[in-house]
This record gives C-alpha cells, structure tokens and sequence, in this order.
C-alpha cells in the first residue's frame, strides 16, 4: 500500500491531528476549569460555568488519553525516552489530573458550602497545572532533552525536575496556561449569558495582549536565543527504526533558517497570531462563535508551528545529538504502522461523527434556570 | 543491572495502581450491562419504576466510573515512566493494541457517559437507550482491547525479534487478536465484571429488602441482579476452567506453581485441594488430593502427562543454553558482522533470546556464565508457589459462593419467595465483596504467575524496568498513596450517602423519607 517513508510522514501528520484535537478541546476545558473560581462568584454561577463543558469534557480527555497510546504505538522510542526521561513532570501532570473526574463528578453530589469550594479549587488545580507543564515540556523539546542511548536502545537520562525549569521553559509554560485561559474564556462567552458572558468578555480582553505578546517574545527567543541540532548523515529514510545510524552535529542551521527552508512552514506561525488576534479583536465585542473559532485557529497555529520547526526530529537529544529520534528512525514497524493507518482511518471520521452528535445535542447556553431546574441531574 | 530495589519497587507500584483501578473497572464493566438490561425493560413497558432504577443506579455507577477513569489514566502513563525499556522493546506490539483500544473504546465510553447523564430530556426514549448500550459495549470493547495486550503478554504469539531494531515486531495481527489465552481471559474477565455489578444491586437492594424500604424498587433490581448474575457467574466459571486448559498448553510453570505440583506424575494427574506448599524442599505437606480431576483440566485427557514444576526447570536450563548461543550471534549480528552462518545461527536459536536474557539479572555479558549461573537462573523461572496456590483456591472460593447466592436467589425469585428468605439476603448484603476478592487475586495468579517475565519467555522482568533513581520511584509511590488513600476514602464516603438515600436521592417524592405521613 504505503512504502514504510510515505507511512512514516503519513504518521507523523496523524500524531499531529490528534495533538490538535487535544490541543483545542481540552485547551477550552482546561481554561473553563481554570477561570471556575474567578468568573463564577456564587454556587449557582459555578454550576453554570461547570455545565458548559460538563456533558463533553471527558470525550475532551479522550484525544490527551489517544495522542499518549499514538505515540506509544507509533513512536515506542519516544514513548519510553520521554515518560520515564520526564520522570516526576509527567507524574505531576498525571497527579494533577487526578483532580479532574472527581471534581466534576463527586462536587455537587453533596451541599456542603466547603466541599463544593474544595472540589473548586481542585478543579482549578487539575485544570491549570497541565498546561504549565504542558508547555514547560514544549519549551524543553525544543531546548532538546538530557538523554542518550546504549547499545541496547535502552535510554538513560541525565537531567532531573528541577533542570527542566529553564527561563525559556517557563516562559513556555506561562505561554500555555495564557493560551488555555483565553480560548477558555472564549468558549464560556460563547456559551453563557448575563454576568458570567460580561466577565468572560473581561477576561478576553485582558488576556489577549499578553498572549500575544509572550507568543511575541518565545518566537523571537527561538530565532535568536537557541541553537538548532541538524542531521548531517543518516541511514535512508526508510530503513530499519534505529536512531544510532545517524550523525548529528549540536549546532546546524538556526530555527529562522529552517523555517526559511521550508516557507510553506510561515503558515503555522502566521496562523497563530492572526487567529489570536482576530480573537481578541472579535472577542472584545458581541462575536461569539466567530471569536472561538479565531481562537482554535490560533490554537492550531501555534501547535503545528512547534511540530514544524522540530521537523523532522521527535526529540531532540541535548548531551549526545547522536540519539535525537527523528519520525523516520524512532518509528514501529513498517505492518505495524500500516495496521495503525487502518485503525485510524476507520475509527477517526466515526469518533469525529458522534463527537459532533453529542455536541448538537448538547448545544446552547447554560444558564441559572437550567441548572436550579435540573438540580439533581447536573453537575 | 539495576539494584533489585528499583526492580522491586516498580513491580510493587505497578502491582498495586493496576490492583486499585481493577476495584473499579469491573464494577463499571457489570454496571453498564445492567443499566443497559433496566433501560430496555424501561423502553419496552413503559414503567417509570425502571426509568428510576437507571437513574438512582446509574448516580453511583457515575461515582465509581469516575474513579475507573482517574485510575486508568495512571496505568497508560505507568508503561512509559515506568517500564522504558519494555516500551522499547514491545511497544511495537503492545502499543498499537493501547492505541486500537483508545479508538474504538475510550472514546465510545466518554463521549456517550456525559450523554447518559445530561441527555434525558434531549434524547428520545429509544435514543437514550441506545446511549447506554453503547456505552455498555464500549466499557466491554476496552476490556476486549487490554486482554488481548494481556493475553500476549503470557503468550505472546504473531511476533518476532529483528535484530536491527533490537526489538520485538508484528508479524501476524490476526495471530495476535485470536490469540486463545487473549480470547479466553477476556470472556472470563468481562463475565467476572458482570457478577460484580450483579453482586452489588443484589446485595444493595436486598438490604433494602430486609429494611422493609422502595419494596417495588428493590424487587425489581434484585430479580434483575439475580438472573444476569447466574448466567455471568456460569460463563465465569466455565470460562475459567478453560483458562485452565489453555494454560494447560501455554503456562506450563504458571499452572503446576497454582497447582503446588513439583513432580511429574504419572497421568492422569491428581488435582491437589489443599496442603501447604514447601518451596524450599520442593514438596507440598498435608496434601489432599483428588485422582484424575488435574489431567483433565490442563489435558482434557485421562493419558498426558501435566509436568512438575522440577522436570520444567530441566527443560529451562536447556533453553537458556540455547539462548546465550543466540544471544551470542546477536552481538556478533550486531557488530556489524555480515557472516551469513552468524545468522543462521542466531535465527536458529532466537526463540529462546528472552532465556539468555535472564542470565543478565547474574552477569552483563551472558555468555560467559558457568553451570551454577545456569542453575540459578533456570531456578527463577519457578514462579513462588505458595502465593499462587493459595489466592488461586481464594478465588474458587468466591466464584462457587457466588454461583451457590445467585443460583438460590434466582431460584426464590422465580418462585416468588425471595424477600421471605431473610437468611438468603443477609447472606448476599455480606457477601458484596467476594467479587472484588475474586477479581484482585484473579489478577494476581495471572501476573505473579508470570514472573520472573513481563513477556512470557520473551523479556525478563529486570531488563523492562526504567533507568530511573529510588529517589524518583519513593516520589510516586508516596503521591499514588497519597492521592489514592483520599480518593478511595472520598469515594467510599458518597456511595455509602447514596445507597443509604437509595431511590430517594432522585427527588422524584416517590421513595421512603419523601412521602409525607398521612
């Protein structure tokens, strides 16, 4: 069907889709989640805000829960290297999104003022923390990873926690929770009414500049502040899955160069801040929808501008540039990513099919009178 | 390679997060089913009874799911933060299995589960029904998924090693899905999750039933619990003993550890009932035995033998032979030497790769082991009977108590009599934990049993583990502990609150503590 390079890029545009589709809707739930305590000033207000993602926010989770089965089926390599490399991070984001299902479930089952406000905080917690380190890990994959292969292909890793917090990578992680927290608040103003929609629309408004300011400042710390890896030998592209045929030198042609290499790549950036700023121009007045999808937009712009500019490694090796993993040498096996290629393309448009059912019958706004009406069903 | 405590204490992470989310996956597993059953006679009558049944029991099934959700995250991030070299090695195999569950389960169980709460008054009747059925086939499909992973795991069949990549790959997907051991754990772990969700409704509403409360409301559950439950517990047992014929063929050391059997008996061999299994001297004291019933479990033959556990070490020693001699041509494979023998050779031998593996536990390089290396390792793939003897027959034990409560209350339903049978209903209130004590050593002999492998006879348990620091494995054991003890108490608490309000809980004004004295 596919020679094993086609499937291989071919996977690598997957991997991508799913991450967006995580990206976007998880983006908008981790930013409800976020503004939960702040936009919502009593009870009743919080329950609103918490049945705008209610029915929906577990399907959300699903493309965070796929996109890690993806690469584990698709990129063992990456798999294995990254979790246990990110050893204490990636049990923080789990441990934070511990959080998540009980707050929704357990918080209004009891009405005990201090047990709601408890599973409110929780719910912020589990929906902000991600996104902080989330978007550390974006910023450490472009600063490339502490780690190296033996001749097993067994990884070892030579960083710890506290290494990952660099100033770049922080700024990442700022980056991410603004990024959530807006298309967040976008979704709500979209999908309330009366004093929640007006703060919302606050919360646009302010957090748009310094979105994109700080995306501002991250593109240009990319471009002048970060070396980039470049492969100057490797085995063909189609051959057997095994990062340490190659020859990677530290220090190739800059992130600028690469995006100037390949113009098409312009798009993804581009996209970001003209999505974001349509956003918050839209945002600031009566647009509703019109302003989320500027917002998703801008979300898919700055996803695939990290995809682009590491293209075509997966993880960028910082202490033996040797052991990077490229999407043509950390793959599966050539059945295994065609076995994938069918899965998915059975299963994708049938998920995308009943994804947009519950959502139809899920649609409109939230509001006080719904949920003091359904008091005993809703969240 | 790595210090026995790292080994250990990420067997004893793995071991106990999958052993936690195991106490709520088969409670969702039998809900879903049973909701679904409700749901029907609901559509199909008419009766708003049954339309309250889904809803009063589907408000706890949604505070255990939340719990199954929560759990099971940690277990798709475990094989990675965890078990690196395992992912490496298998991932080829084992991930796509993840990911297909992923597609065709996870997202049919979380995107229908928001709908089957909030979509009541959005969705026709026939419509919601559909909802919960579909998400009752999803919670089965995940099932269905991860015992295929499972499966392969203690038989791993469909792939081989390619020495270039230094990993396992797919050579046969159909092999794979129709694994016997896959199909086989699967029916009998699903049907198990149905005698739980029965044994709890049954249990629940026969407490109810004995304090006199929603009488209409408990009868109907309880008979529902009742027939599903017997014809679970049946496909379980049945299913079981097919388990046992499989590993019959497959797990011969897994069988004859459960079974305490050191020699090699003349067949038919004897099923042993009871005793006390003496690692160390290799015999088992105070045996009980049954003539015959052993060989035709693991035969179906009164004329095979079924080996003991000492003529299996026997047969370990020769495969590890084999193995350092593939082993050995790896390396040579590996170095880039293109002799077509050193090829022939490895492929010759490359089916006991994982055998040689096991010497790397004594020494890096393998092929330089003496006899007593040999010995000791060979000595390893002896599983530690006891403990498999033991929570195996806890397990029988629980399955034929429950098929004894499920067979008599559905007899005394049939007959009408149940809620006199007061002695019968006290009996299946005490008794809602057996299904959780079945499931949890269930998993155990099939798990413990395979040690010292994660991939049967293909990777060593050792060699999987992550090139991590007990620093880093005391961080989250400490944070699972942590965040489990609160959840489990957090959880307990509300459904304990809401089996107490039972159907009142809905605030319909139809159930004891609402209707006002006349």
């Amino acid at each position: 069907m596919f020679d094993y390079e086609t499937i291989r890029l071919i996977w690598w545009v997957f991997i991508g889709v799913v991450g967006i589709a995580f990206a976007l809707t998880e983006g908008f739930d981790f930013g409800v989640g976020t503004l939960l305590p702040f936009i919502g000033k009593n009870d009743v207000e919080r329950r609103v805000i918490m049945n705008t993602v209610g029915a929906t926010w577990e399907g959300n989770q699903t493309w965070l829960i796929l996109l890690g089965g993806a690469i584990f089926a698709i990129w063992p390599a990456v798999y294995a290297t990254l979790f246990s490399g990110l050893y204490v991070a990636m049990l923080l984001v789990l441990f934070s999104l511990f959080f998540r299902p009980a707050a929704f479930d357990y918080r209004s089952k009891i009405e005990d003022p201090r047990w709601r406000n408890s599973w409110d905080w929780s719910l912020f917690i589990g929906s902000s923390l991600p996104p902080i380190l989330l978007g550390v890990l974006v910023g450490n994959l472009i600063l490339g990873l502490p780690f190296h292969f033996d001749q097993d292909l067994r990884s070892f890793y030579e960083g710890s926690f506290w290494a990952l917090l660099s100033p770049f990578a922080l700024l990442c992680g700022v980056t991410g929770l603004l990024l959530t927290t807006f298309h967040g608040a976008l979704f709500l103003k979209w999908r309330s009414e009366g004093a929640i929609h007006a703060r919302a629309v606050t919360v646009v408004t302010a957090l748009g500049p310094m979105l994109l300011f700080a995306l501002a400042v991250t593109t240009l710390w990319v471009f002048v502040g970060i070396d980039r890896p470049e492969i100057t030998q490797m085995a063909a592209t189609d051959a057997p899955s095994n990062p340490l045929h190659k020859t990677v030198i530290a220090k190739g042609a800059t992130w600028f160069q690469h995006f100037m290499a390949y113009p098409w790549m312009w798009l993804a950036p581009i996209a970001a801040f003209v999505g974001i700023g349509l956003a918050w121009l839209l945002g600031k007045g009566e647009s509703r929808m019109g302003a989320f999808i500027a917002s998703s937009l801008g979300v898919v712009g700055v996803a695939l501008s990290v995809g682009f500019a590491l293209f075509p490694f997966l993880l960028i090796s910082s202490t033996d540039p040797g052991s990077s993993l490229t999407l043509w040498d950390g793959t599966s096996s050539h059945s295994t990513l065609l076995l994938g290629f069918w899965i998915t393309i059975i299963f994708l448009p049938i998920v995308l099919l009943y994804t947009r059912f519950v959502y139809r019958i899920m649609w409109g706004s939230v509001t006080e009178a719904t949920v003091l009406k359904d008091s005993h069903t809703l969240y | 390679m790595f210090g026995d405590d790292i080994v250990m204490l990420s067997r004893m992470q793995f071991g106990l997060t999958a052993l936690y989310h195991f106490l709520f996956v088969p409670l969702t597993l039998g809900m879903t089913f049973i909701l679904g059953i409700m749901e029907s006679v609901y559509v199909m009558t008419g009766k708003q009874v049954y339309k309250d049944m889904v809803k009063f029991w589907g408000k706890l099934f949604g505070i255990n799911f939340a719990m199954g959700v929560t759990t099971g995250l940690t277990l798709e991030f475990q094989f990675g933060t965890n078990w690196a070299y395992y992912s490496h090695y298998v991932g080829d195999i084992f991930g796509p299995l993840l990911a297909a569950e992923g597609w065709m389960a996870f997202f049919l169980e979380s995107t229908f589960v928001g709908l089957f709460f909030f979509g009541w008054d959005r969705l026709s009747k026939v419509q919601h029904l559909t909802v919960t059925w579909l998400l009752a086939v999803g919670t089965s499909l995940s099932a269905l998924w991860i015992l295929i992973a499972n499966g392969w795991m203690q038989h791993p069949v469909g792939a081989e090693f390619n020495y270039e990549t230094l990993r396992m790959e797919m050579t046969s997907f159909a092999d794979i899905f129709f694994n016997p051991v896959a199909q086989v754990k699967f029916v009998h772990t699903v049907a198990a999750g149905y005698v739980t969700g029965s044994m709890f409704v049954l249990g629940i509403s026969s407490w109810y039933l004995l304090h006199k409360r929603d009488l209409g409301f408990a009868r109907r559950s309880f008979s529902i619990a009742s027939a599903f439950g017997l014809a679970s517990v049946l496909s379980v047992i049945i299913l079981g003993d097919e388990s046992g014929y499989t590993s019959g063929e497959t797990q011969k050391l897994k069988l004859a550890a459960i079974e305490s059997e050191w020699e090699t008996h003349p067949a038919p061999a004897s099923f042993t009932v009871f005793g006390f299994p003496d690692q160390e001297n290799e015999k088992t004291d105070f045996a009980i035995k049954i003539p015959y019933v052993l060989g035709l479990i693991a035969t179906r033959s009164l004329d095979e033998d079924v080996k003991g556990l000492k003529d299996l070490r026997d047969e370990s020693v020769g495969r590890i032979k084999s193995g350092m001699v593939a082993y050995d041509n790896l390396q040579k494979l590996r170095a880039g030497d293109k002799n077509p023998t050193i090829k022939s050779r490895f492929d010759e031998h490359k089916a006991d790769l994982g055998y040689g593996l096991l010497l790397k536990k004594y020494t890096d390089k393998v092929v330089d082991a003496d006899a007593a290396t040999i010995a000791k390792a060979a000595n390893d793939t002896v599983p530690k009977v006891a403990p498999l003897f033991w929570t195996f027959r806890i397990m029988v034990a629980c399955g034929f108590t429950m098929l004894f409560i499920f067979a008599m209350t559905f007899y005394y339903c049939a007959t009408r009599v149940a809620d006199q049978k007061r002695w019968l209903l006290r009996m299946a209130v005490w008794c809602i934990p057996l299904p959780w004590i079945a499931a949890e050593t269930g998993w155990f002999v099939a798990e413990f049993g395979r040690q010292p492998w994660t991939i049967s006879g293909i990777l060593p348990t050792h060699m999987s583990v992550s090139s991590l620091s007990a620093d880093q494995l005391w961080f989250s054991i400490g944070g699972f502990a942590l965040f489990y003890t609160v959840l489990l108490i957090i959880e307990m608490y509300l459904m304990l609150k809401y089996v107490r309000l039972g159907p009142s809980s809905l605030h319909t004004g139809r159930y004891c503590f609402e209707q006002q004295p006349a």
